[in-house]
């Protein structure tokens, strides 16, 4: 590996605010919550620094709807949370994308529901994939990996936000905000942004313009929910991401993202240690989801291992992504729990040999 | 011919969907008026509520952005924070301002946001169909009231303006009513003072006015015009509630000494 002078050693949650500010983002809103607090923390200052906005919102829910009054400006902004303060955020959420507003979210998630405790967990996978607030709406998901994905995606995601107008989310959790590795900003090709035609600024030389999604004629309604399912297939067929490791002649596809694909790659480099054919598929995006590879490998692979911090959520998406092509087993780890590479390898061996992969 | 009277520049020329003799439809012309008369058209921001008046932008000819139930004044703040030379207001109905939206607006009050806000009480929820809200009158039956509010069942009336106006932050806050050309005269002033103070830079400014609704008060628009007289302003009282403008003006200018 080539040395990049431009790495630097930090914590995730600063990863984020750092990657923020260089992608250009001048406004920050947020409330305390535990994983996550470096980031506001971080943002109060560097803000400040470039001129931008910084508020210590009086909860979640002012949070998205000042990121959304940003966002109606003009502004790049990002409002972050962990796992309660996103269920607040969620109406917000739905507003910006009836409205068509770009927005950057991070979920540093914890492990729940209710008050649940601050260990990292994926357990808010359905409420980040499914929508979580009300309508036919979508959010992009972004899930890092690492402290280096965490800058990439970040830096990535307001420009995929401005480019479809719509709000798109880090999922991460506290494990991945809290650790330290060396990161550089250079991996960052900004993407062309189309004009932002749509800002309210005052209606100078141009007639008043009006940002809504109140459409009272349903079949007006109808008419826009078909062009956001127009937008949101467009998203599918461009931006899904994924990795895939030592999967070429893999029997056993183990299926992880972000904290669990890390703890999987670990288990696989161990299996492969034993001579045993298994690889990892890492969705980096979680809607829209890497459904297309994960069918096309059912033709080789013999057992699809799902591995998550969780009782089960993103195992549904490989389901409906197999179309009962393979069979499917599931380790779940839920409520903050994070099992170890050996754990995860030892059940793996064990399916292996039990299924005859040999 | 002079012609003496005519549609405000900055109104539409649509028919407004609110009742007859509802305070919200003299409000928004009132408004337009304002902005014309300040020339603040090219400037000015409009954030109206989830309520009757979610349909402001399609009356005033101005940039206007849809807000969620309550969160008016935290869009607002966010559009003010960057765009810190527009003129920002937000127009709220009580269930928004007062109830769903409480913290919002206190503590964008208490932050000082050089926003604008247009507080209508009306006394009840006008758009979901008339159930009590947090201003509501003791005794006065809504469809959620149907007894009359009961100050230890529901509590009493919230005067959120006075509680504002104990904020360092918030500068001017005047109450006034739409029931007669004179209080439609010193709403239209209280708004445009309101408007001037944010341009001045000076801190919070809140205009509540008390607005008729007759479709859910059950009355005709005339006894709904005298029931605020009669009821409303004994609660509600008229006139300016803070004014630091003088204070806040003699302020800077020591400070610049
Ligand atoms: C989260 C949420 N809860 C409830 C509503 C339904 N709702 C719309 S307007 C409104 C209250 C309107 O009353 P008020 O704010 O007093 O304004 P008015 O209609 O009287 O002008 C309610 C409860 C909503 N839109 N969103
Ligand atoms: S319900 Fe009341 S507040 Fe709403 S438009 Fe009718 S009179 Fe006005």
């Amino acid at each position: 590996m080539t040395k990049n002078k431009n790495k630097k050693l930090m914590r995730g949650n600063a990863v984020v605010g750092e990657a923020a500010i260089k992608a250009g983002c001048t406004c920050y809103f947020g409330y305390p919550i535990t994983p996550q607090n470096q980031l506001p923390e971080y943002m109060s200052r560097r803000l400040v620094e470039v001129g931008g906005v910084f508020i210590q919102s009086e909860s979640e829910i002012s949070a998205i709807n000042m990121a959304l009054g940003a966002s109606v400006a003009g502004a790049r902004v990002m409002t972050s949370s962990s796992s309660p303060g996103i269920s607040l955020k969620q109406e917000g959420i739905s507003f910006l994308a009836g409205c068509e507003l770009p927005c950057v979210i991070v979920n540093m998630a914890r492990g729940g529901p209710g008050l649940g405790n601050i260990s990292p967990a994926q357990s808010d996978y359905f409420q980040a994939t499914r929508g979580g607030g009300h309508g036919d709406y979508r959010s992009l998901v972004y899930a890092p990996a690492s402290c280096q994905e965490l800058a990439d995606l970040t830096m990535e995601a307001f420009d995929v936000a401005d480019v479809y107008r719509n709000p798109v989310m880090i999922l991460a959790d506290g494990m991945i905000g809290q650790m330290m590795e060396p990161v550089t900003y250079d991996n960052y090709k900004p993407r062309e942004i189309p004009p932002k035609d749509y800002i309210l600024d005052g209606a100078k030389d141009r007639p008043s313009r009006i940002i809504k999604s109140l459409i009272l004629n349903p079949h007006e309604m109808e008419e826009f929910n078909w062009k956001l399912a127009r937008k949101y297939r467009i998203i599918e067929k461009n931006e899904t991401k994924y990795e895939e490791f030592m999967m070429d002649d893999a029997k056993v596809a183990v299926i992880a993202y972000g904290t669990a694909a890390r703890i999987a790659k670990g288990a696989v480099k161990r299996a492969r240690n034993d001579g045993m054919r298994v690889g990892l598929i890492r969705p980096i995006t979680l809607w829209p989801f890497p459904s297309e590879i994960i069918y096309r490998r059912a033709a080789s692979v013999g057992l699809f291992f799902v591995f998550e911090m969780s009782a089960g959520q993103m195992v549904e998406d490989v389901r409906l992504a197999l179309k009962g092509e393979s069979e499917i087993y599931f380790y779940g780890r839920p409520g903050g729990i994070v099992p170890t590479p050996v754990e995860v390898q030892r059940l793996i061996t064990r399916q292996y040999y039990q299924k005859g992969l040999i | 011919m002079k012609k003496i009277y005519a549609r405000p520049k900055y109104l539409k020329p649509v028919s407004m969907h609110y009742c007859p003799g509802c305070g919200h439809s003299i409000v928004t012309k009132l408004i337009a008026e304002i902005i014309e008369e300040m020339s603040v058209a090219d400037i000015t921001i409009c954030v109206p509520p989830a309520g009757c008046a979610v349909l402001t932008y399609n009356y005033l000819d101005v940039d206007t952005t849809e807000s969620a139930h309550g969160r008016a004044i935290a869009v607002a703040t966010g559009i003010k924070r960057v765009l810190p030379d527009r003129l920002v207001f937000t127009y709220q109905g009580d269930g928004d301002l007062a109830a769903i939206g409480t913290a919002e607006t206190v503590h964008a009050a208490n932050r000082g946001e050089r926003i604008t806000t247009v507080f209508m009480n009306n006394a009840v929820y006008g758009m979901t169909g008339g159930q009590m809200a947090p201003t509501t009158i003791l005794g006065q039956k809504t469809t959620t009231s149907p007894f009359g509010r009961d100050l230890v069942r529901e509590g009493a009336p919230l005067k959120i303006s006075e509680m504002l106006a104990v904020l360092p932050s918030t500068v001017y806050i005047e109450r006034t009513a739409v029931n007669s050309v004179a209080g439609i005269k010193a709403t239209k002033k209280a708004i445009k003072k309101a408007f001037k103070v944010q341009q001045d830079d000076l801190g919070f400014s809140l205009v509540e006015v008390l607005s008729p609704c007759p479709t859910n008060w059950k009355m005709t628009p005339l006894a709904s015009c005298r029931w605020i007289d009669e009821v409303m302003a004994k609660e509600y009282p008229l006139g300016v509630i803070k004014d630091t403008t003088r204070q806040t003006h003699k302020k800077e200018a020591a400070d610049a000494d």
